[in-house]
């Protein structure tokens, strides 16, 4: 319902109930705060908002007064303006005047509105408040004598983050926000209170004196290291990124960022960073131009092809590439003959992925997590796998009081409440069989003999029932499958118990995937089982399947193989490549990778490359380059866009990232990306038990090779696992 | 004795007990409701002082976040954070009782046991607090200690109640 107000004499209608200082912001009108965010619940303790309303007797707190019919609001009154002046000066008394050393100089929400509404001098003689200082680990530097107690990062833990680090102790004058005990902030959001706090009190520990807020670009961008695909803002002083910080997108993030997509950027400039094309001759490294690096990888690759056959040759891209890069990629490998492509390096089992849809992903935003009522987790630690989509389960219990199960081989901290935990360290089938028991029993469904025989000897407890009531209820519930499950070796029972599970409870089916763009590499093509956009192909070799035999030609984009490929063994792998012509088109090489490799291209990371990102609901999101390619690096889709016209692939003569884009699109037509993850029927007996063992899933800062050579976060708590 | 108390780490079950008792008051979930006597209890337990052990005791007891627990227990100025004499003597020395003349017991106090306010005397014995308003104006100036009041107090009065606490 809309009611009739006027502000500052403009009449206009405005939703019942709401905040006036939201509907001042959706007006564009300024009303000075500290502590109102709008992510955060109101607390109405700062006073800066004070507003003049017509027959109150006092000024009113405009983020905690609800509009109400026939309300006259002045928010620059003499009255309103005098209530903003007082509550500025008493701020101002213990507040130090340290702009000058103060990090958050040039974007102080205290330091603007100061100018606007303080005074030029202070009637304040008395000595100030003296705060001492906390270490609140290696992400987060403080500075609380800066502090004006708004209580933004205390909501934003509890609220959240999901624990309460942060708190309010002490009284009055002796009031302090921190910990109370020395103690780390552990969270895996927690440099989002930078962000939020208005002050210089909370700054970014690694960017600490680094620039200027105003002699910095801004850049939009994405993160890229889950597939969230979050929005982050970039920001670069004489060609170097300086921070990532959060881009509000209510669809995906709300204001909020994961600290490893904060804080990624720090691992950008490693001392591996190579910046010349490398060629091993007679076993040692010589560093060679483009041109001759290119024309010998062509002949390498030509020569494997052309003696050994097609199938003798197999691309591996990071599951972090950008959809042109995976598009070029394996139109350069099936334009040879080879249908060898694979970005699945955390994946064993893929015997059921002839049913995959267009690519594995969530069927709704990110954000419409919040709105379930019910959540499966199947194999997931999803807090550390995608710290911004548990955020998003944790609002859905919040909001709705969602009821989530887990299932899981051991238990994890959860920032929500769940309501049955399911975790047998043997193997997660078990309980799916079980939960999967409850509804064949329950609602008499006919399934074949295979089925019936392997849910035969599962054990149902109340709990599994209450969980499948849970899914069952009309309202809207969601099975998901995460990324433990699919690192494990019976994923393809998991899955498709999960997907039965899901199809009898009503509910929708997601799998949250490795990496930060692997709906891109389904899409365009990157798997050995289909070609762009579910294009019918041949089948090639899985990323496991490639070290099973020896290959002549290895083409590896941006991996350590030794850390970024799970399962198997890894010195037969690194066998293999020895063995075979391995080509690295990397931004990092290590000393180990040398061994092993034969040719070295080196690749502009992927801050200094355009190209598209799809997350797991399918959104696109397109990045400009951030910064130029270093030295002689190359952007990626440019390298393989040479090389496939070295190999006399047709169509390769791309003017710019944006067309290889456009093409992948064209093939794509107007498929719905959404509607498009329909999961196509499983064949219950389509894969037979197999043993299930555990691979230990990759920890949360250990992910991909920028976050790993991060050392802010490898040192903290969640790094040092 | 303090030093010794130093080790408590956990609610004895007599503490714990009499917490199930307060929690029982309010309805289920609310049990955090309950904070404030269980940090009581947890204080009387450790001779008169929290440590932060036993405020996490407290706080795992109550399932509530830690800070949350501090956060109570740092606002009331009943609760210590520092170890304390047997017996604590509270003397307000708000507006009333400074208008009846709070400035003279605080100095007789001080001087008899020869300790500031905030101090302990050196037998452990007698430690001196100043606080605010105990809603006991009308008879002021007036002191507490342990659950009693002592008011109109004069000098002399004051000899009497030390001579108890020997
Ligand atoms: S540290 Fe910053 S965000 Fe936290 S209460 Fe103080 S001013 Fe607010
Ligand atoms: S913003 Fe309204 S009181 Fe702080
Ligand atoms: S002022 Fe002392 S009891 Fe009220």
């Amino acid at each position: 319902m809309n009611v009739n107000i006027e502000i500052n004499g403009k009449e206009l209608q405005a939703e019942n109930g709401k905040m006036l200082i939201e509907v001042t912001d959706e007006l564009g009108i300024t009303v000075p705060r500290f502590c109102y965010h709008k992510n955060l619940s109101v607390s109405a303790n700062c006073r800066m908002c004070l507003v003049e309303v017509e027959k109150a007797p006092k000024p009113m707190p405009a983020c905690a007064t609800p509009v109400t019919e026939g309300m006259k609001v002045f928010t620059h009154s003499p009255k309103a303006l005098a209530a903003q002046k007082a509550v500025m000066e008493f701020l101002l008394i213990n507040h130090p005047l340290d702009c000058p050393v103060c990090d958050q100089g040039g974007e102080c929400d205290l330091q603007d509105f100061s100018i606007g509404y303080g005074e030029g001098k202070s009637q304040y003689v008395e000595a100030k408040r003296v705060i001492k200082d906390k270490d609140y680990g290696p992400l987060v530097a403080t500075e609380m004598t800066r502090c004006i107690h708004c209580t933004r990062c205390v909501r934003f833990g509890q609220e959240i983050a999901g624990i309460r680090e942060i708190g309010a102790t002490g009284r009055g004058e002796n009031m302090e926000i921190g910990t109370y005990i020395e103690k780390s902030i552990d969270s895996e959001l927690s440099g989002n209170i930078i962000d939020i706090c208005p002050v210089g009190a909370l700054t970014s520990k690694p960017f600490r004196f680094h620039a200027r807020a105003w002699e910095m670009q801004k850049h939009n961008g994405v993160a890229v290291h889950d597939c969230t695909g979050s929005n982050v803002e970039f920001h670069t002083l004489r060609g170097e990124i300086q921070r990532i910080i959060a881009r509000e997108n209510q669809d995906i993030n709300d204001s909020w960022i994961s600290d490893r997509d904060r804080y990624s950027y720090l691992g950008l400039n490693n001392e591996d960073r190579i910046f010349k094309p490398m060629i091993k001759k007679s076993g040692n490294w010589e560093t060679v131009d483009w041109e001759e690096a290119l024309n010998f990888t062509a002949e390498v690759i030509k020569n494997g092809v052309g003696t050994i056959g097609p199938d003798s040759l197999a691309t591996l891209v990071s599951p972090n590439a950008t959809l042109e890069e995976f598009y070029l990629a394996q139109k350069v490998t099936r334009g040879l003959g080879s249908h060898n492509i694979d970005h699945r390096l955390q994946q064993v089992d893929f015997r059921a992925q002839e049913s995959d849809p267009l690519y594995p992903g969530l069927k709704m935003s990110v954000k419409q997590i919040s709105e379930q009522n019910a959540i499966l987790l199947i194999g997931s630690n999803i807090r550390k796998e995608q710290p911004i989509i548990a955020h998003q389960v944790r609002q859905a219990t919040i909001i709705n009081n969602a009821k989530i199960s887990l299932v899981n081989t051991q238990h994890y901290e959860m920032n929500f409440n769940v309501s049955a935990e399911f975790a047998d360290d043997a193997n997660i089938l078990n309980n799916l069989l079980a939960l999967a028991k409850v509804l064949v029993q329950k609602d008499k469904i006919d399934v074949d003999k295979a089925f019936s025989k392997l849910i035969s000897s599962a054990k149902v407890t109340d709990n599994h029932e209450q969980t499948i009531a849970e899914l069952k209820t009309d309202e809207d519930s969601l099975v998901i499958v995460g990324n433990t499950a699919q690192t494990m070796s019976n994923y393809s029972q998991i899955k498709i118990i999960a997907s039965f599970i899901a199809t009898n409870t009503n509910s929708q089916l997601a799998i949250l995937t490795h990496g930060g763009n692997s709906a891109s590499a389904y899409i365009a093509g990157a798997v050995p089982h289909r070609g762009p956009c579910n294009q019918v192909e041949e089948n090639g070799l899985t990323a496991q399947e490639m070290f099973n035999k020896d290959l002549t030609t290895y083409i590896i984009q941006n991996i350590e193989i030794e850390k970024d490929l799970i399962g198997g063994d890894s010195e037969e792998v690194i066998n293999h490549l020895t063995k075979a012509n391995t080509i690295l088109i990397s931004s990092f090489v290590t000393d180990k990778m040398k061994e092993y490799a034969t040719i070295i291209l080196p690749a502009a990371i992927y801050t200094e490359s355009s190209g598209t990102y799809i997350n797991v609901s399918g959104t696109h999101q397109s990045m400009n380059a951030i910064t130029e390619a270093k030295a002689d690096s190359k952007p990626v889709w440019k390298i393989w866009r040479v090389l496939g016209n070295l190999l006399n692939i047709n169509n390769m003569d791309y003017m710019s990232s944006e067309e290889v884009k456009d093409e992948v699109l064209d093939i794509l037509g107007d498929k719905d990306m959404q509607s498009s993850i329909n999961w196509m029927d499983f064949e219950l007996d389509q894969v037979s038990n197999r043993a299930e063992y555990k691979v230990k899933p990759l920890g949360i800062y250990a992910v991909d090779s920028i976050v790993r050579r991060a050392d802010a976060l490898q040192r903290t708590a969640d790094g040092q696992q | 004795m303090a030093e010794e108390n130093l080790k408590i780490a956990s609610l004895n079950d007599k503490v714990k007990a009499e917490i199930d008792t307060w929690v029982a008051k309010y309805p289920e979930g609310k049990q955090s409701s309950a904070v404030m006597f269980a940090l009581k209890l947890a204080q009387d337990q450790n001779g008169g002082w929290l440590t932060t052990e036993l405020m996490d005791a407290v706080a795992d007891y109550l399932s509530m976040d830690k800070i949350a627990v501090y956060e109570v227990a740092s606002f009331y100025s009943m609760y210590e954070h520092k170890p304390v004499g047997k017996h604590k003597i509270c003397v307000c020395t708000n507006i009333s009782c400074m208008v009846c003349g709070s400035a003279k017991i605080v100095k007789h106090l001080e001087e008899k046991l020869s300790i500031k306010m905030g101090e302990t005397t050196e037998d452990k014995n007698i430690t001196l607090k100043e606080v605010e308003c105990l809603g006991a104006c009308v008879n002021a100036p007036m002191l507490q200690i342990g659950e009693n009041y002592y008011e109109n107090l004069t000098p002399e009065k004051i000899d009497e109640i030390l001579d108890g606490l020997k």
